[in-house]
């Protein structure tokens, strides 16, 4: 796992460079508490908390759970978001290899929907430097719990996603973006952002620790239903570049459905897998209560995994295909086996 | 008085309807937010529970086999009905809250298992007991459960109380962590989660009782070692 951890640098480093110290503070607190609940836990279980440690694989699901999470987020956000992750969805269910729900996405959907508030509030991409940004001192009272509410909703803005999800009926698309509805750069950081992630995937493709169906599958059904749906309506829906780009499309493309312990294992079930999630993502997306739906849609097919891997087991070489699910002509079957 | 003991243990502990048998989890699952919604369904129950239980032991020889489910069916929803009735009577507010589950208690299987698993086939005073005891594992296990995400769903504990018991229950609300509030376990997964949480101590429980038992068994003073050919000295 530890090259899965140099791949989320860029995306880290370009996260941290537009919306400041405050993914710095996440990505370590969660990381930290991470490891320090694998111990815990897998001394709990009896075994030995070193070796355990020695795959990275807890580090990796607090990085992911740190990057999810909005930039800047108070201590026990991160602490509840951890334990859901590692206790309850890692260990609960039998330790690294039998959890059958992504750690970090179970992490992320439990605090979205126990603390919507906190979880909405992105800070607006001033920069790490910029005349507006927030100090590393800034960041570590909010860190700290101990940051006014006011002084909060100042600091923060809607997402492209969220802002185009509220965008009223009767506006059209190009009114809407025309009216100025999101921080300034809002729409570049985010860009510049999923760009980074792509390049972080292109890696880990590059080092063959994923194989491309996953992502492809997925950001290929995204694109056909966007561009479907943009056709369409091109005043109501956002455009295909705009979903690709906007929210945690890449990200969740090459870093969280590729899990390999809660993803489907053939490679045709891992491409009805990415494709299933690429349509939830896009169906929550445009008619779902929420602006953005990653985790949602890998939990949901998480849920399918046993069931996909069923009906797409390879043919073992020398064997017939197995035979799976209902079968549609059992006489003509009868009668071959007749001598 | 053994069989009342053994009902007793069966109902309130090891066979109890929530954490054994697994039986009425929609309910469970969807109105212990709180310990008044949790009390008010378990009331409603048991008083469904031991009704059913007695009507069924009493009509168990006149009932022919091929037609005893629907029987019960129809027993265990007029019962249902009743409940519905007087709490629409007397608890109106808290009947306004629980709205589609006091009906569907008529679905709940723990009533429907124990009309034909035990009360079908028993004499009327064993079936009232069970009655009783499985109503008050289940209405025990909704209270702990409705008390639990309660406490660490929303900071309070019996808030609301006056809405069963009257206005003498007005002040017993218990704030224990103000501005306190963790969605997640007020809303139905947080249900799923405690429940298993719950599950997951009794067996604890049980497992420390068993191997307590088995302490004590091997305790006993080794058998004699004196060499015989036939028995042993004890």
């Amino acid at each position: 796992m530890g090259w899965v951890l140099v791949a989320t640098f860029p995306g880290i480093l370009m996260l941290t460079w537009h919306f400041g110290w405050g993914v710095i503070t996440n990505v370590v607190t969660a990381a930290g508490l991470a490891v320090g609940l694998e111990a815990l836990m897998v001394r709990l279980r009896g075994r030995a908390p070193l070796v355990a440690l020695r795959d990275n694989s807890a580090l990796l699901s607090g990085v992911l759970l740190g990057i999810s999470l909005p930039p800047g987020s108070a201590w026990w956000l991160i602490l509840v978001g951890t334990v859901a992750a590692i206790v309850v969805a890692k260990h609960l269910f039998g330790g690294l290899g039998q959890n059958p729900f992504n750690p970090a996405m179970v992490g992320y959907a439990l605090l979205l929907i126990s603390f919507p508030v906190a979880m909405t509030q992105w800070l607006s991409p001033q920069g790490l430097f910029g005349p507006e940004a927030l100090s590393l001192g800034d960041v570590l009272v909010r860190w700290a719990g101990l940051a006014e509410a006011s002084s909060l909703d100042s600091m923060s803005g809607a997402t492209p996603l969220d802002a185009f999800k509220h965008k009223p009926e009767a506006v059209m698309a190009s009114e809407f973006w025309a009216s100025d509805p999101l921080p300034a750069g809002s729409l570049a950081a985010w860009r510049s952002v999923a760009l980074a992630w792509l390049a972080g995937g292109a890696l880990l493709l590059y080092k063959r620790l994923i194989t491309w169906h996953i992502p492809i599958a997925m950001l290929g059904a995204m694109l056909v239903l966007t561009t479907l749906l943009y056709a369409i309506d091109p005043s109501h829906y956002g455009s295909p570049l705009f979903h690709l780009l906007g929210g945690a499309a890449l990200f969740g493309a090459f870093f969280i459905a590729t899990d390999p312990v809660s993803a489907a294992t053939s490679r045709k079930g891992k491409l009805y897998y990415g494709a299933a999630i690429g349509i939830l993502v896009m169906l929550i997306r445009s008619a779902g209560a929420y602006p953005d739906a990653v985790a949602f849609a890998v939990l949901l097919m998480n849920f399918a995994v046993p069931f996909i891997d069923y009906y797409t087991q390879p043919r073992t070489y020398g064997h017939a295909a197995p035979q799976r699910g209902i079968r549609l002509d059992p006489i003509d079957d009868d009668q071959e086996r007749l001598p | 008085m053994s069989q009342f003991n053994t009902l007793a243990r069966d109902g309130l502990w090891s066979n109890n309807p929530a954490l054994v048998q697994m039986l009425g989890l929609c309910p469970l699952l969807a109105v212990t937010s709180s310990v008044v919604n949790a009390l008010g369904l378990g009331l409603a129950t048991l008083l469904v529970l031991v009704g059913s239980n007695v009507s069924v032991s009493l009509i168990r020889r006149h009932v022919a086999n091929h037609l005893r489910l629907p029987a019960f069916v129809m027993i265990i929803a007029a019962f249902v009905t009743c409940a519905d009735l007087l709490m629409q009577a007397y608890t109106f507010e808290l009947h306004q809250i629980l709205g589609i589950f006091i009906p569907l208690i008529v679905t709940n299987c723990a009533i429907l298992g124990r009309a034909d698993a035990f009360a079908s086939k028993q004499p009327l005073l064993p079936s009232a007991t069970d009655g009783l005891m499985m109503g008050l594992g289940f209405g025990g296990v909704l209270i702990v459960l409705g008390g639990l995400r309660e406490l660490f769903g929303q900071g309070t504990l019996f808030a609301n109380l006056d809405l069963l018991l009257g206005p003498v229950a007005e002040r017993w609300q218990l704030t224990l962590f103000a501005k306190y509030d963790f969605l997640f376990l007020v809303l139905p997964p947080g249900a799923f989660f405690a429940t298993g949480l719950l599950i997951a101590l009794k067996n604890v429980i049980d497992a420390r009782l068993e191997q307590r038992r088995r302490q004590q068994m091997t305790d006993k003073p080794r058998e004699s070692r004196r060499v015989r050919v036939t028995g042993t000295i004890r």
